[in-house]
């Protein structure tokens, strides 16, 4: 029997893999933006699960916005990423630490 | 009241003169310059006969406030007029004098290019000296007082490119402030027990002041009035010259000849005698302050007079002779014979306008030659200027029928009257110090006058008498110095009706026991002549003629017989030393102090640079925090985060 607890320790799981990844990781802006992606989704699934424990829909229709605000959110960081890659040649997290003060 | 117009016209044309030839000197030129000055001090001499005949007169006084300058809380500060027979008298001298010295100056200055601002600095002298002496208040006083040392600094250092007419300058501006300081205390202690400035509201309060006593340190006690009185004397020290504060008087003799005539004689040093005599309710309530009053002044009538013995250059005599002057007047005042000191403050504005006058022109005939070594026989070329400081000198000397000989032979008499303790030490300096003046006057004048010639052949032959404005003063003042002892004596000092309104002594005047027995100007000189010191007097001019003139080698033997005195007079008992070791030294060595080690260590290391160089540490380790890395701000964004949950949920 799958309960709610199951849901929300996947949800806190996913969120501090992702955690860790965003703090750990010392080589790619990609896969830090995938680590607020995967935040983003432990988040959703907490709503998800919530809904339907709560039998109400405003769960998941704050899931649809956050995921409509993550998409866009990852098109723009892409094309950040992108521009940032033109002008510099590299992408590494470690390069990048112009406002050191 | 009829006498306030003529009063007003006497003293701000001199200000007006000053404001003319100081503002639009340059438009005005040389002669208008000093003839607008000159004329508007005539007009002041006038004015103030107009004031004084009637006021000597019918010994009336008259006092009135023309305006209030400031009230702050029940303090009022006016400007008013105080007139009675003895401003009377200032006045005239003071108006009479500076007028003759503007006439003299014409000529002395002729190629001076700062002729302009000469005349402007004599009359606003004059315009600061009036406004003085008929304050009717002590804050009109003090304006006087402080506006005499100012322009007294200007002229002093009139010469300023001169290295020490400017510091002759400062040393008496700054030795004038030592006084001042104890005249405004004087003054603040009098404003905080009356609660007034006014001289008649503070004299109605003389009799309470005196009762009142208080400590100024724990255990002591002095009663108000005497504490009020010796400070206003400090004050006295300070602008006429008396022990320790006479210091500046020898090294204002950088001025302009003129100028030394008109601060010894009419203006600056007879403000502290005119101000003892003006607030002589206060003083004759106290005795010790009169005590003081009196030994300081013998002792400089004495001992400032011995300075003269060694002295070379022809101005400083004379200047030393001054202070002794300014002592005798001053040992007057303390024994309570006010008159009797203002008497000789007339006859001395005489005879010493005349000395410094005569001096001035044989300095000009020898091409600003001072030194008496190098002078020598000019009654030959100068016969003029000769006759004019023989008169000077046998004035000074107090020999009858000079004018000095009325006013210094009461002075001794007085004193020899008179209860105070320390009378008698005064009058033995009084009487000695008659004999010091006839010797080193006559000394000055044999060695300048008579004896062998001593300068050059080149100087012998631009050698001649001055010109006609320079001789025209010298000869009024000769009429004066010879005359006016003899005229003003009867009508002025023992003549019972003129009120000398100062006269409420808690003792008998000395002067007032006098008059009882006089008999006349005749009878008087023919008594005084057999006392002793006339006759110590005309010693002092024999010993004068016998050392410089017959034996020469006298002053051989005295230099190597008395080889401490010389030294001590030469070195003028060590006064020069001390201020220069202990006041010179003593703030150089205070002021390095606090320049290197309060200012630059503390001020601007510590505190100023020190928090400067606070912050710079201080940021250096926070910006450590700022390492521009996402991850850092990842974590410390997370962390802030679960932080706030903890704590708000």
């Amino acid at each position: 029997m799958i309960t709610l607890s199951h849901y929300l320790v996947l949800g806190g799981i996913l969120f501090g893999l992702s955690f860790v990844g965003l703090i750990i990781n010392r080589k790619n802006i990609i896969v830090l933006l995938m680590c607020v992606e995967l935040m983003l989704l432990a988040v959703n699934m907490n709503f998800v699960a919530f809904s339907s424990y709560l039998n109400l829909l405003r769960g998941q229709v704050f899931v649809f916005f956050v995921l409509t605000v993550a998409a866009v959110e990852s098109a723009i960081g892409l094309a950040i990423l992108v521009l940032l890659y033109r002008q510099r040649g590299s992408i590494h997290v470690d390069d990048m630490n112009t406002l050191k003060g | 009241m009829l006498l306030l117009p003529p009063l007003l016209l006497a003293v701000f044309s001199p200000l007006l003169g000053a404001l003319l030839a100081g503002i639009g000197g340059k438009r005005l030129g040389r002669v208008r310059a000093h003839f607008v000055t000159i004329t508007l001090m005539g007009v002041s001499f006038f004015a103030a006969l107009c004031v004084a005949v009637p006021v000597l007169q019918q010994g009336l006084s008259f006092d009135e406030t023309l305006y209030t300058w400031a009230l702050s809380g029940h303090f009022e500060f006016d400007v008013g007029f105080f007139v009675d027979p003895l401003v009377a008298v200032m006045l005239l001298v003071v108006t009479g004098v500076s007028w003759l010295v503007h006439i003299y100056s014409v000529g002395y200055m002729a190629d001076d290019p700062s002729h302009e601002r000469f005349f402007c600095y004599m009359s606003a002298f004059t315009f600061a000296m009036l406004m003085l002496v008929t304050a009717d208040n002590f804050f009109q006083l003090f304006f006087g007082w402080e506006g005499v040392g100012l322009v007294s600094y200007l002229l002093i250092g009139f010469w300023f490119q001169k290295a020490s007419a400017a510091s002759g300058s400062l040393k008496a501006f700054i030795v004038n402030r030592v006084g001042d300081a104890g005249f405004i205390l004087g003054i603040a202690a009098l404003l905080d027990a009356t609660g007034s400035l006014d001289y008649q509201t503070v004299f109605a309060h003389a009799t309470q002041l005196a009762q009142t006593t208080i400590s100024i340190w724990p255990g002591s006690s002095c009663s108000e009035l005497t504490l009020a009185c010796i400070l206003l004397f400090i004050g006295a020290m300070g602008k006429s010259a008396q022990i320790p504060l006479h210091v500046w008087l020898p090294e204002s003799m950088e001025g302009p000849t003129p100028i030394s005539a008109l601060i010894h004689a009419a203006t600056m040093v007879t403000a502290g005698v005119f101000m003892v005599a003006r607030l002589s309710p206060l003083f004759s309530l106290s005795p010790v302050a009169l005590s003081v009053v009196l030994v300081v002044g013998s002792t400089g009538a004495l001992f400032l007079g011995l300075l003269a013995f060694v002295e070379n250059d022809i101005k400083r005599v004379i200047a030393y002779s001054t202070m002794s002057q300014l002592g005798y007047m001053m040992a007057a005042d303390g024994a309570g014979a006010y008159a009797a000191g203002i008497f000789h403050l007339m006859t001395h504005a005489g005879f010493k306008a005349l000395l410094f006058l005569s001096a001035g022109s044989v300095i000009v005939a020898l091409h600003h030659e001072q030194d008496l070594r190098r002078m020598g026989n000019l009654k030959k070329y100068l016969p003029v200027t000769c006759v004019c400081f023989l008169v000077g000198a046998l004035a000074l000397s107090a020999i009858p029928p000079f004018a000095g000989f009325y006013s210094k032979d009461l002075i001794i008499d007085a004193v020899a009257e008179s209860p105070l303790p320390g009378a008698s030490y005064a009058y033995l300096c009084l009487l000695l110090g008659a004999f010091v003046t006839a010797y080193y006057i006559f000394r000055a004048y044999f060695m300048a006058f008579h004896t062998k010639e001593r300068f050059g052949e080149e100087t012998k032959a631009h050698l001649h008498e001055t010109a006609w404005s320079m001789r025209l003063p010298l000869v009024v003042l000769s009429i004066v110095s010879m005359g006016a002892g003899m005229w003003a004596m009867g009508p002025l000092v023992m003549n019972p009706q003129t009120v000398w309104s100062f006269s409420q002594s808690a003792w008998a005047d000395p002067i007032a026991v006098m008059r009882t027995t006089y008999a006349g100007v005749w009878v008087w000189t023919r008594d005084s002549m057999h006392h002793l010191p006339c006759l110590l007097s005309v010693l002092g001019i024999v010993c004068a003629w016998l050392s410089v003139c017959v034996i020469p080698r006298v002053r051989d033997y005295f230099v190597h017989g008395l080889p401490w005195m010389h030294r001590a007079l030469q070195k003028q008992y060590g006064f020069e030393v001390l201020n220069q070791v202990v006041f010179v030294r003593g703030v150089q060595k205070a002021s390095d102090f606090f320049y290197h080690v309060t200012d630059l260590k503390w001020i601007d290391h510590t505190v100023v640079n020190g928090i400067g160089r606070g912050f710079v540490r201080l940021s250096g380790w926070v910006r450590r925090w700022q390492t521009g890395y996402l991850y850092h701000y990842a974590l410390v964004m997370i962390v802030g985060l679960l932080v706030l949950l903890v704590v708000f949920v």
